[in-house]
């Protein structure tokens, strides 16, 4: 296999770990293909440590008793001031913000691994990943792939509106728009021949579909991407005709475009891309909320994460890191806009189109949230796996580009952005102040954050159904949502507490009520085992009760 | 009753944005010699407003608009009430009556000593013998052959803001005890706040002493060998100034200062920095504006709370409390503690040193006599820094509400450790600043000695008591790994939050989500009733011994044994 290449050192003897949470244990540390293995056989627990080298963000080597080799002492001062053989330290740092050190014994054998660290953490090859060699025994490939199908959602609807919508499978081999599944829901009085016209006049084909049915009013959310009128604002019948269809003539629609109108109108004299005029598109509303995303996201997380690690103990300059890392006003402008979307859903009763310019990135976090926010439905367990499958891993957001370094990394920017972990974090913030009307668990959220990085399943692989179709990701790897409802994690990623209600969930969004996820962002910090003792004990009771309640 | 001028005004307008309200609520406001009433015109739900007058903290009068005159009433809880008059008259009337209402001249005028307390005097006596210091002594074990009860205080001659009762040293003779008062700032003299079963060391408490730049005391010194003598297992003390370091030297050019360590061999000094009163009342005034901004930003939101200073004040008196548990608990070395008079921020720092040592003080009995002992019985200036009556502004400072908060960001780390919940907190709060019982009025054990308050009013302690399974925290379980032994907090500045439920409660989501305490409370009523029901079901089922048997069988001695009456037995039977 090629990734013995890298391994010039595939076993080291007495390595030194220290990790939070344990005293640091002496064992043997292991490189494979996939993974750095260290096993403690020492103490009586074996502790094995197992870590997927995928999530590795950043390794920092410090090599000591360099002095001596590099002839700056004479050898008789460098015994005395250092004996013993050298040694190393790496300080590895993972993309679920994991920090660890590793002391090696021996400078060559540390520059080794920290040399097949470095390069097999950054293959970039898919199908070499490690989900595809990742066989759990209690799964078998046969098994099914994936919880949502448009065609169950579209036999929802049609039960509610009957002959308002279809199914259209214009996009079956992905050439009307990559980033999209085979199978979208559309207007029914729009045809499959109109559906390719809107799909040129639409950044990267992706033409206006609809993600979700509200059932109290029947009204829908859309999204696309921006439309391309360009400097000499071209226009497209088609396009027109289908947003008509939309709001069937008589209503009123609302655009929500997740740029600012500054933005946008730049966008439309120097990029080709643009908006919906007034003029073009009579019966819909345009509001413009500009929303950060690519670098600016990406450095508010990185800046995040560094207050966090701040030793100083001094309390102002805690406040005011936070403050600058603006990743709380990223929180509350996502939660905010969310909000915006729902309410012209249910409060107002009219269909929603949101697009920014791509459509893959704030788009999906909007309609993502608002959909939790007034669907019961996305709320439980399934319900919100089932949501993020379909807004999210099929509705085309580049998880391979976005994911590839996290707040830790050195290397140079490409198009990284925490899109995902911001949604995580939103939904995190619903969750907090709604401690009962969620029916997934904080745990849940984490996990999520860890595979979206790094995982053994194939779910979050690629940036589109259509390369994940190419490589055959279905077939080659498992599926992490399938493996997340199983029996035996159900319990952890469920929430004791939870009540269903009917109602909209309307999270507030003062920065009174906005907190900072303790539990991703200083989830290796001293703080959270008592809360987890907490946890447990919530659990217990709510069993306790449900034993006591059924005899 | 001569100070109200209008009883009863119809057709008020009152809103209240603090809880969340959007639209006024019409009418009627009534004046009573104790409170401001309210009640709504609404035919269906008429709801009633109470404000008592000792909880008004400010009446101002903007300028009214076409619609009445306007009234906002400021209270010490921090809700806001609106006020809207359709006549002038009115308006200006009740803001008179409740301007002299509000700033009571005698103690007499106070609501706990207008009710008649002979109507029930068993129950009177009763609820001032629920909380004694001394019986707290007792539970640490005192007297021993370390510390011994003193009864130079016993007229208040010594020191007049102490307690009768105090536990010095074995080794400070009656002549060290009177030399080292004389040495220390209003006769505080070091005494003992809490001892430590396991380790045998002790925090002590004191004011400063009266050094200057080079004075001296022969006792005072002994005095301090004294209570590093009581702790047979070190050969030091330390002597925590809570202080920041340059007012401690300020202090010294009037004369008093803090204990040199050439002088006092012996001691090694630390100060923990905790400002003055002065510099905290203007820091809750900055975080409670911080907490009513409207539509702040995130920026004006975070850089409004870190100007505040608030949390770091936070920060550094829970950092106090965390040095001097560390060196009873781990060191074994004794403590010392003191800052100016000995009444404010000593009062914090050796309060949360105990609630971190000691599980019994995170009970809610434990709490209440943790206050009663090193707050009320030592003196802590309740009239004062509550403004129970008109006087000095300047005296007034939230010291009590930082102590409460230390616990409630506690709290937030140890979820299971603490029995009560943050409502006690929040009405404990309010009971300090209202006065609506007898245990907080005056300023010293003297003071409400004098004033016959046992005799005049009811303890409030038995006032929360009473409503103690309002208060309980359904997480709590008296043997998990949290209540027991010693807390140790982080104290990382992200730790610290801002504590919404005091400075900001309106902010709450829409529909107003029950909260977790509210629904495990319900779920462990629920297991409760259940398991009294299968109880009953099987006695009746075998009549006879055999479920008792099983049921013995099932359940462990000590969890018997640690659980407190109203705790209810929750061990489930399979």
């Amino acid at each position: 296999m090629e990734f013995s290449e890298h391994i010039r050192t595939a076993n080291v003897e007495n390595v030194v770990l220290r990790q939070p949470f344990h005293p640091s244990t002496k064992g043997t540390l292991c490189i494979t293909g996939h993974h750095l293995i260290f096993s403690d056989r020492e103490s009586q627990s074996c502790r094995q440590v197992l870590l997927l080298l995928r999530n590795i963000d950043a390794i920092e080597k410090s090599v000591e008793n360099l002095l001596g080799n590099s002839g700056l002492l004479s050898s008789a001062r460098w015994k005395e001031r250092a004996p013993g053989p050298s040694s190393g330290t790496l300080t590895i740092k993972c993309k679920d913000l994991c920090v660890f050190q590793l002391d090696i014994p021996g400078m060559e054998q540390c520059l080794n691994i920290a040399h097949s660290i470095e390069a097999l953490s950054s293959m970039n090859e898919v199908a070499d990943m490690y989900p595809f060699f990742h066989r759990p025994h209690d799964a078998s490939l046969q098994d099914q792939w994936g919880l949502s199908s448009p065609q169950h959602q579209y036999h929802q609807m049609e039960a509610l509106q009957r002959g308002r919508w279809r199914l259209s499978y214009v996009n079956g081999d992905h050439t009307v728009c990559p980033s999209y599944p085979p199978t979208v829901l559309v207007p029914k009085a729009v045809s499959d021949e109109v559906l390719l016209k809107v799909a040129r006049f639409r950044q990267a084909g992706r033409f206006p579909v609809v993600c979700y049915h509200h059932r109290k009013n029947g009204k829908v959310i859309m999204r696309s991407s921006q439309p391309l009128t360009g400097a000499n604002r071209k226009r497209c019948q088609e396009d027109e005709l289908l947003l008509q269809a939309v709001i069937d003539g008589s209503d009123k629609g609302y655009i929500i475009d997740t740029r600012s109108s500054q933005q946008a109108q730049q966008a439309r004299m120097t990029a080709g891309g643009g908006v919906e005029s007034k003029s073009s598109y009579p019966g819909w509303t345009r509001l413009h909320r500009q929303m950060e995303k690519g670098k600016s996201l990406q450095e508010s997380l990185i800046k995040v994460v560094e207050a966090c690690g701040d030793q100083t103990n001094n309390m102002d300059r805690w406040l005011s890191k936070l403050e600058n890392s603006k990743w709380l006003y990223h929180v509350q402008t996502a939660l905010s806009t969310a909000g915006l979307l729902a309410e012209c859903v249910e409060r107002d009763g009219h269909s929603v189109l949101v697009h920014g310019s791509e459509g893959t990135d704030c788009t999906l976090l909007i309609s993502t949230l608002a959909q939790l926010i007034m669907d019961p439905a996305c709320r439980t367990l399934e319900g919100f796996l089932t949501l993020l499958e379909r807004e999210w891993v099929q509705g085309g957001h580049p998880f391979q580009q976005r994911c590839a370094r996290s707040a830790h990394s050195h290397a140079r920017l490409q198009q990284e952005a925490p899109v995902f972990l911001l949604l995580l974090d939103c939904a995190w913030q619903l969750w907090y102040q709604f401690p009962l009307a969620l029916g997934f668990s904080e745990d849940l959220l984490l996990r999520l954050a860890t595979e979206a990085y790094a995982s053994d399943y194939g779910t979050f692989l690629c940036n589109s159904d259509r390369e994940r179709c190419a490589i055959g990701v279905k077939e080659k790897t498992h599926c992490l949502f399938q493996a997340l409802l199983k029996p035996e994690e159900r319990e952890l990623y469920s929430n004791p507490l939870y009540e269903s209600t009917e109602l909209a969930i309307w999270p507030s969004v003062h920065p009174q009520s906005l907190q900072l996820w303790r539990g991703f962002f200083l989830r290796w910090s001293q703080q959270g085992r008592h809360l987890e003792e907490a946890h447990d004990e919530m659990r217990n009771m709510i069993c306790q009760w449900g034993r006591l309640a059924v005899r | 009753m001569e100070h109200i001028r209008t009883p009863k005004v119809e057709q008020v307008r009152l809103l209240q944005r603090r809880a969340g309200q959007r639209k006024p609520l019409l009418g009627t406001l009534y004046l009573s010699a104790t409170h401001t009433i309210f009640v709504e015109n609404h035919p269906e739900t008429r709801r009633e407003t109470w404000v008592l007058h000792s909880m008004v903290s400010g009446l101002e009068r903007p300028p009214g608009g076409p619609t009445g005159s306007q009234l906002v009433l400021r209270c010490k809880d921090f809700r806001v009430f609106h006020l809207l008059f359709p006549l002038e008259r009115d308006c200006v009337e009740v803001h008179a009556s409740l301007t002299r209402l509000s700033r009571p001249e005698s103690y007499s005028e106070l609501y706990c000593l207008s009710i008649n307390p002979n109507t029930n005097q068993e129950e009177r006596e009763k609820s001032w013998s629920l909380v004694l210091p001394s019986q707290d002594y007792q539970r640490m074990g005192l007297p021993n052959n370390l510390w011994v009860a003193t009864a130079a205080n016993s007229e208040y001659k010594m020191c007049d803001s102490y307690p009768a009762q105090l536990f010095v040293s074995r080794w400070a003779s009656p002549a060290v005890l009177m030399g080292s008062s004389r040495f220390r700032s209003r006769g505080r003299l070091p005494v003992l706040s809490y001892f430590h079963q396991d380790t045998l060391a002790a925090v002590c408490r004191c004011s400063q002493p009266l050094s200057g730049f080079s004075g001296r005391s022969e006792e005072d010194e002994q005095m301090v060998t004294a209570v590093m003598k009581a702790n047979p297992g070190s050969d030091f003390i330390y002597v925590v100034d809570t202080r920041p370091r340059l007012n401690a030297m300020a202090n010294r050019a009037a004369g008093k200062g803090y204990e040199s360590e050439d002088h006092y061999g012996n001691i090694k000094l630390h100060f923990s920095g905790i400002d003055n009163i002065h510099v905290m009342r203007s820091s809750q005034q900055r975080i409670l504006d911080v907490g009513e901004q409207r539509t702040p930003s995130m920026s004006d939101f975070l850089l409004g709370l870190e100007n505040s200073g608030w949390l770091k004040h936070i920060k550094a008196v829970l950092d106090a409390g965390v040095f001097i548990a560390k060196a009873i608990a781990d060191e074994g070395v004794s403590v010392l503690v003191h800052c100016s008079d000995g009444w404010d921020r000593t009062a914090q720092a050796c309060s949360v040193a105990s609630v971190l040592l000691e599980p019994y003080y995170r009970t809610m009995k434990g709490l209440m006599v943790l206050i009663e002992k090193d707050w009320v019985s030592f003196g802590h200036k309740f009239s004062h820094r509550y403004g129970h009556l008109d006087g000095d502004p300047r005296e007034v400072s939230p010291v009590l509400d930082q102590f409460l908060e230390v616990l409630w960001q506690l709290a937030q780390q140890f979820p299971c450790a603490f029995q009560f919940n943050e409502r006690f907190l929040l009405d404990l709060r309010t009971l300090a600043y209202s006065c609506q019982d007898g245990t907080f009025l005056g300023n010293s054990e003297k003071e409400r000695r004098s004033l016959r308050l046992q005799e005049r009013s009811f303890s409030v302690w038995s006032r929360l008591w009473r409503d103690r399974e309002k208060y309980w925290n359904p997480l709590y379980r008296a043997e998990q790994s949290q209540t027991q032994g010693v807390l140790r907090p982080n104290t990382t500045p992200y730790c610290f939050k801002m504590w919404k439920g005091l400075y900001s409660p309106a902010e709450t989501p829409a529909p107003p989500a029950q909260t977790p305490v509210d629904f495990l409370s319900s779920v462990r009523e629920g297991s409760q009733q259940l398991e009294q029901q299968l109880a009953n079901q099987q006695e009746v089922a075998a009549g006879g011994p055999a479920p008792l048997g099983s049921r013995q069988a099932t359940g462990s001695p000590d969890r018997g044994a640690n659980q407190l009456p109203e705790g209810g037995g929750t061990q489930e039977e399979d």
